[in-house]
């Protein structure tokens, strides 16, 4: 099952959906998402609270799965493979596709058994210590911690957690990387440190971020999908996609009404 | 209070006269006594076991067998040994049992109408009388082999101390934040892995503690093990032949005619409850550690 989700990582398009619709229960949560997300770039979703973006960034690792009311229909390919079809095993999907969550998580256990944790899981048989020291390199934050990989993940601050929990994602090795507003609970200089980081790993991985900072979306993506919602008659509001293309398009020339005023920060 | 000058003068002093003022500390008053009055018998019931006991308290008491009737001397070495005897075969039955129920409940089946069914239950045991318990444990472990045993009192105590682990340890396990399962899982774990080696580590410290309570509570319990481990002169052999516990001792020997009898039984209940103070003082160590 891991190796042929892995050997199925060649084709330039990681994700491509087809007229996705979720729903919690018999409530359409986002409709009609039909998009192309390419290979080692960083894409970036941003719209209005409530639109559906993380609804939809945590499809791609399904993680809704565990949501008992959450389904959907349409389809989700990653790398041709259709990510729901039955055979496919949501927890291996998760090996190959990395999570990063808005609020820092890293577990209450040292440094270096937080980035150790996914390679355990995975049987990891190499050099442990050099694994979480390259880790820990990629994620930036080695020369912070390098001299107290035994003290506490839940002891550093805000930022230094945010990229432990980066290092721990990488340390599997995972094709994709999915960001849940990585940096909406920290400070200005930790946001940047962890922005000039993305754009290091866009090098070796494909990066989706969620994000609620238009300025961070302008910078540091590639491409951005502009998500707005929209109420029905009996009130459900639905998200949708408006425009998704190009960073500079959407922030510079959108074709949209609706992108403009949001970029220009007219609402949301 | 709404009188009619009220409003052209407003007088800000505080008057310890005034009815607001007096109202306010007699109550003051009453409530102190109350608190003191609720004290009392916490009070009283450990000076009096602490004087009693202390004065006729010799380290023999611990490793000697009780004395003959009439006789003078002895301790209780073997009801002591007992004791633990029976609680550790309750802990050995009910906290694997117990924790995981627990895991179950708060981590397979939560919010599902089988763990609701399963926590009422779970409720409505732990408000079953003692003696009923002991009565259960009589009929279905003492009438089946055939003897008074440790076994029989050990399985009483485990089922009374199973509802207090199981909603410990689900109130502890709940109380886990989702954040820890959901980085488990973003990692690839699956529901087990995240369970045992990410939600229940971070809840250990909190599930001892309820344990521990319980094993206290178990451990000072004397209905359900009047008549399921029994008691014995003698020191314990077997785990299949009646048991003397330290409960029934002081049970047995607070109401002997015995002044020597007598003693021994303030000596009993002074170890019983320093034995549960020490694992209350425990517990609350082992959290605070964290």
């Amino acid at each position: 099952m891991a190796s042929e989700l892995q050997s199925a990582r060649k084709t330039e398009t990681v994700f491509r959906t087809e007229n996705l619709n979720i729903y919690y229960g018999d409530f359409l949560a986002v409709r009609d998402i039909s998009i192309e997300i390419p290979k080692n770039k960083i894409t970036a979703f941003i719209g209005p609270s409530g639109c559906g973006k993380s609804t939809v960034l945590r499809c791609f690792n399904r993680l809704n799965d565990l949501i008992k009311s959450f389904h959907l229909d349409g389809k989700l390919f990653y790398h041709d493979q259709d990510l729901y079809a039955p055979e496919i095993d949501p927890v291996e999907v998760r090996r190959q596709i990395g999570m990063v969550f808005q609020k820092p998580n890293p577990f209450p256990k040292s440094i270096y058994d937080n980035v150790a944790f996914g390679p355990r899981l995975l049987g990891y048989k190499g050099d442990m210590d050099e694994l979480v020291e390259r880790s820990l390199k990629q994620a930036a934050l080695w020369d912070d911690i390098k001299d107290k990989l035994k003290a506490m993940g839940t002891d550093l601050s805000g930022g230094q957690q945010q990229r432990l929990c980066i290092a721990r994602a990488i340390a599997v090795q995972p094709d994709v990387i999915l960001m849940d507003e990585p940096c909406s609970a920290l400070d200005p200089i930790s946001t940047l440190k962890v922005e000039d980081l993305l754009q290091e790993l866009k090098e070796k991985y494909t990066i989706l971020i969620v994000t609620h900072n238009m300025q961070q979306a302008s910078r540091a993506s590639d491409r951005t999908a502009f998500f707005n919602v929209e109420a029905n008659a009996k009130g459900q509001r639905t998200g949708y996609i408006v425009e998704y293309d190009r960073t500079e398009v959407i922030f510079q020339s959108p074709k949209e009404q609706a992108t403009q005023a949001y970029v220009s920060g007219r609402f949301g | 209070m709404a009188s009619p000058e009220f409003a052209t003068a407003l007088n800000m002093k505080r008057s310890s006269m005034s009815p607001r003022t007096l109202f306010s500390s007699v109550m003051t008053v009453i409530t102190f006594v109350c608190a003191a009055l609720a004290l009392i018998p916490l009070v009283a019931v450990l000076s009096y076991v602490l004087i009693n006991g202390a004065s006729s308290f010799r380290l023999s008491v611990f490793t000697q067998l009780p004395p003959a009737p009439g006789l003078t001397g002895g301790g209780f070495g073997n009801a002591l040994v007992g004791t633990f005897l029976t609680v550790g075969i309750a802990s050995l039955l009910s906290i694997p049992f117990g924790v995981l129920a627990a895991i179950f409940l708060a981590e397979f089946y939560r919010d599902t109408k089988l763990a609701e069914t399963i926590n009422f239950l779970t409720n409505v045991l732990s408000g079953v009388p003692s003696i009923v318990i002991g009565a259960f444990a009589y009929a279905f472990v003492v009438l089946a082999t055939g003897t008074f045993s440790a076994v029989a009192g050990g399985f009483a105590l485990a089922v009374l101390m199973l509802p207090t682990i199981v909603r410990t340890a689900t109130e502890s396990l709940e109380s886990v934040p989702r954040d820890f399962r959901q980085a488990a899982i973003g990692l690839g774990a699956t529901r087990f892995q995240t369970t045992v080696q990410i939600v229940l580590p971070a809840a250990i410290p909190a599930i001892i503690t309820g344990v521990m309570l319980a094993l206290a509570r178990a451990a000072g319990e004397t209905a359900p093990i009047l008549f399921t481990a029994s008691t014995s002169r003698y020191w314990v052999r077997s785990v299949w032949e009646p048991t003397a516990t330290m409960a029934r001792l002081v049970f047995d020997f607070a109401t002997a005619p015995y002044k020597s009898q007598q003693e021994l039984a303030w000596v009993g209940s002074l170890v019983l409850v320093a034995l549960v103070l020490v694992t209350s003082i425990l517990s609350r160590w082992i959290v605070r550690k964290r």
